[in-house]
């Protein structure tokens, strides 16, 4: 597999950032930078990956499947993660959740027609100090309310 | 570390080594500390919070599973709080467990079930629907019930560090995370179910045992292991006369809880439909159905009439049938015509090894040697516990290991120096290690067969030069392989590798291209499987399970007993003699030694008292070495042999020694009728890249 010289120049100064036979540390962020590249965590970055830090496939797998930044699939042009884990719940994250589902026409780990948006049901993101948490791809929002999050929503249709 | 750490646990004063985990510190002092997640021998994971418990001072409750002791800790294992805890614990373990107890495999040796009723909470305040998730079948042997799993990692650590595989993962997250296998949907691996036996609840099920009972209506019997040369002990769950598992749960014997595919599941051969259960004869030409008095007398009249005789023995014959066979052929046959197949060149290593003491190495050294040295033997496939062993003492002890071998191997891995040998030379790769070598406080050598004859010298004489102290263990192939040598199945050497008197006798390869050979007996062998017989008037005796390319060839053919159906001793590869012990039944069948004693009583002749212990209380008064503490073995222990130490007078050809290279799913003509194994062949490979 392939990647941009970009992204190959990432990865090799990554692996300069762990000590020596510890470079399997660097499985996240190359994950995460070659989603952005790819779009989504496919068999075949898995497979690529594992080869180059020398881990099982399924290693890979279980680092994929362990973060909700990680994707097997191409999600919409926003990722909408909200969580409901315990401290959001108490503040409100499942009615949020409910809330986004109606809003949006789409449910758990679905995406609109439209390629727009897409939903995840998440567990704790570690923004528990802010409950509830939200992510729209990669940033984070704190103490979002049902009104806050339709804000946030309609400035990115 | 030696110093000791004063601690109160409870109430009572404990005492414990610098370092101890607190867990481990309760249970010195007869104080339980509930746990799932962790267990001996495997890394920390401290994912189950079962074990917590209120250390004073702490802000809270600790994990007592990962907490070292320390100098007046002061620890309650059952004070409100943690009872309240642990009670909460098991509410949410609860969950989403299905409580399909009363069809669940593990009922009744779930530890999950036990925690519940000794520390749980007998209601839930759950009210939710609880989420399912299908069962998934990952292998022959290998089920997986995720809503049963309570996420403890013991499987995925025992594969990982255990077995060397790491074909298991947890896949997802929270109320969505589930064990996964290697292959998306399936496993390739060693099929050992180690997974499933260390599995706490009923999440991991065996192919082989799911829905054929429940636990308490099976009767446990402790026998050994019948592949190969490792002897493992392997506790046989019996149920109406048949073998419906085998594991060993209770650590007893050599190898704690291993074993391997073949020692786990590969006990089916035992119940397979072309077992011989009536004895045949051949008239007209044809194999026919006779009694055993027919059979019998068909064979004392052709062993009277004398002539030319021939005796193959067994590799998994007990140690008296083995016995009784070699003094039956010298003193009733009057021959030293006796052999059978050589695996490994024990009788070189013994001789090389003469007038040294402490230099034959054992199970336990695999586990403690400082340093290990493996030359031309893939051990994950040929020797499964002793490559566990080594694993495992790589992994607790940091040992040295180093590889010599043709090709690679699971070791390399983990070996501090690998070379690879070409063409069976493999002096030029262990010289190359050499210098690390001396660098180690003592070694132990493990050498497979392209190491015999002058080889086997080469290789004392090269641990010699190290200047540290040796082990050797010489490997060898199935389950009495070492016992057939001891007890003198030999044409050369009687028991106790003492020289024959008269003649040395034929070797296997000879009395097969001998033309003018009257008589061949085969107990427990198929020499017709590598040879051809040259003698066409020969009337040959087969006492055999199946219907072997021996057999077919048979004037007679006895159906036998396994080593499941009788009790016996049997020497692994290390020497050392365990006990076995009987299981079941096949109607039909009968021992080899009680075949034995019924020919020579046809005979009229009188070989002692024909039963199991008293041939082996001969074999203690006359093989060297044998004579062993007997509470040992009849206590399911093992003991350790040392058959000869002086120089054996071998005239034997080092070139008859060939191992059959049998892998991690076969062990010769046997495990052809393991329908099991013939099921999970696919992955022969053992590296699992
Ligand atoms: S059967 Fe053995 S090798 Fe296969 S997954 Fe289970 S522990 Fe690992
Ligand atoms: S399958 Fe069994 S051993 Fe493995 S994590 Fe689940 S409960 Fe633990
Ligand atoms: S390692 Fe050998 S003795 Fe042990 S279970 Fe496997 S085949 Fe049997
Ligand atoms: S519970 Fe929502 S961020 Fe931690
Ligand atoms: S036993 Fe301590 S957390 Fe599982």
């Amino acid at each position: 597999m392939t990647f941009s010289p970009e992204l190959e120049a990432r990865f090799a100064d990554l692996l300069t950032h762990y000590p020596p036979g510890r470079q399997r540390g660097a499985l996240v962020p190359m994950l995460m930078y070659a989603q952005d590249e790819v779009g989504a965590v496919t068999p075949e970055l898995m497979a690529e990956l594992a080869k180059r830090l020398d881990v099982s496939v399924l290693q890979v797998d279980e680092v994929v499947g362990y973060y909700s930044m990680l994707h097997k699939k191409p999600q919409g042009k926003t990722h909408v993660q909200i969580c409901t884990n315990v401290a959001c719940m108490l503040r409100g994250g499942a009615e949020l959740y409910d809330h986004a589902c109606k809003k949006l026409g789409i449910g758990h780990k679905q995406t609109q027609a439209s390629g727009v948006f897409s939903l995840e049901e998440v567990e704790c993101i570690g923004a528990c100090s802010w409950a509830p948490a939200i992510q729209l791809n990669y940033t984070f929002h704190h103490e979002v309310t049902t009104d806050k999050l339709d804000q946030l929503l309609e400035g990115l249709q | 570390m030696s110093n000791m750490v004063k601690l109160t646990i409870n109430e009572t004063a404990v005492e414990a080594p610098a370092g101890t985990l607190l867990i481990d510190a309760a249970k010195l002092a007869g104080i339980e500390i509930p746990a799932f997640c962790y267990y001996e021998g495997m890394s920390l994971q401290a994912a189950c919070r079962m074990c917590l418990v209120e250390i004073e001072k702490a802000p809270k409750l600790m994990a007592a599973c990962v907490v070292p002791v320390a100098e007046g800790m002061i620890v309650r294992t059952e004070s409100p709080a943690v009872v309240k805890a642990r009670k909460t614990t098991l509410e949410f373990l609860l969950t989403n467990h299905p409580l399909d107890c009363p069809v669940c495999d593990k009922g009744g040796e779930c530890e999950l079930q036990d925690m519940v009723f000794k520390y749980g909470a007998g209601e839930s305040r759950f009210t939710e629907v609880k989420q399912h998730v299908p069962e998934k079948q990952w292998s022959p042997v290998v089920f997986y019930d995720g809503p049963r799993c309570i996420l403890c990692y013991r499987c995925v650590r025992v594969c990982n560090e255990g077995m060397g595989v790491g074909a298991l993962g947890i896949v997802n997250r929270g109320v969505a995370a589930e064990i996964a296998p290697s292959h998306g949907d399936h496993l390739e691996c060693d099929e050992c179910g180690s997974c499933i036996d260390i599995c706490p609840v009923g999440a991991l099920t065996s192919g082989a045992y799911r829905y054929k009972t429940r636990p308490w209506e099976m009767e446990h019997v402790g026998t050994i292991c019948t592949h190969c040369s490792n002897g493992c002990k392997t506790t046989l769950g019996v149920r109406n006369n048949e073998i419906v598992r085998g594991n060993n749960r209770d650590r007893s014997g050599v190898n704690g809880e291993f074993l391997c595919v073949k020692g786990r599941y590969a006990f089916d051969f035992n119940h397979h439909p072309e077992r011989l259960q009536t004895p045949l004869l051949r008239v007209n030409g044809k194999l026919e159905e006779v009694s055993w008095s027919r059979a019998l007398q068909a064979v004392v009249e052709k062993f009277k009439a004398g002539g030319k005789a021939g005796v193959v023995g067994s590799t998994r014959i007990a140690n008296e049938e083995a016995y009784l066979l070699q003094k039956f052929a010298r003193t009733v046959l009057k021959t030293n015509n006796i052999d059978h197949h050589r695996s490994g060149d024990v009788v070189t290593l013994l001789d090389s090894l003469s007038g040294k003491t402490a230099t034959l190495g054992t199970a336990d050294d695999c586990y403690n040697a400082k340093a290990v040295l493996i030359v031309g033997a893939d051990l994950s496939q040929q020797q499964p516990f002793l490559a566990n062993q080594i694993r495992a003492n790589h992994r607790h002890h940091k040992a040295g290991i180093y590889v010599a071998t043709p090709g690679a191997v699971r070791e390399d891995k983990i070996a501090k120096a690998s070379a690879r040998t070409a063409d069976g030379n493999w002096l030029p790769a262990v010289e190359s290690m050499a210098e690390k070598l001396k660098g180690e406080k003592e070694l132990l050598v493990l050498f497979g067969d392209s190491v015999k004859g002058e080889g086997v010298r080469k290789l004392v004489a090269f641990g010699e030069s190290l200047g540290i102290p040796v082990k050797y263990i010489c490997l060898v192939d199935y389950a009495n392989s070492r016992g057939a040598m001891d007890m003198g199945l030999l044409p050369d050497l009687g028991p106790g590798y003492h020289a024959v008197e008269g003649a040395p006798g034929l070797t296997l390869p000879q009395m097969m291209a001998a033309t003018d050979l009257d008589l061949l007996w085969v107990v427990g062998a198929n020499p017709l499987a590598r040879h051809t017989l040259a003698s066409s008037k020969a009337f040959v005796v087969v006492q055999d399970l199946f219907l072997t390319e021996t057999a077919q060839r048979a004037d007679v053919v006895l159906p036998a007993a396994s080593a499941y159906e009788k009790n016996g001793t049997v020497t692994n590869v290390c020497g050392q003699v365990q006990r076995l012990k009987r299981g079941v039944e096949t109607v039909g069948a009968k021992t080899d030694l009680n075949i034995i004693g019924l020919i020579a009583r046809g005979m009229g002749v009188n070989l002692g008292k024909v039963d199991a212990d008293a041939v082996f209380a001969e074999i203690q008064k006359t093989v060297r070495g044998y004579n062993v503490p007997l509470p040992v073995i009849v206590t399911g222990g093992a003991a350790q042999t040392m058959p000869v130490n002086g120089r054996v007078p071998s005239t034997v050809l080092p070139e008859l020694i060939q191992s059959s290279r049998d892998t991690l799913f076969t062990t010769g003509t046997l495990t052809r009728y393991s329908k099991i194994l013939n099921e999970v062949m696919e992955a022969p490979g053992g590296l699992y890249r």
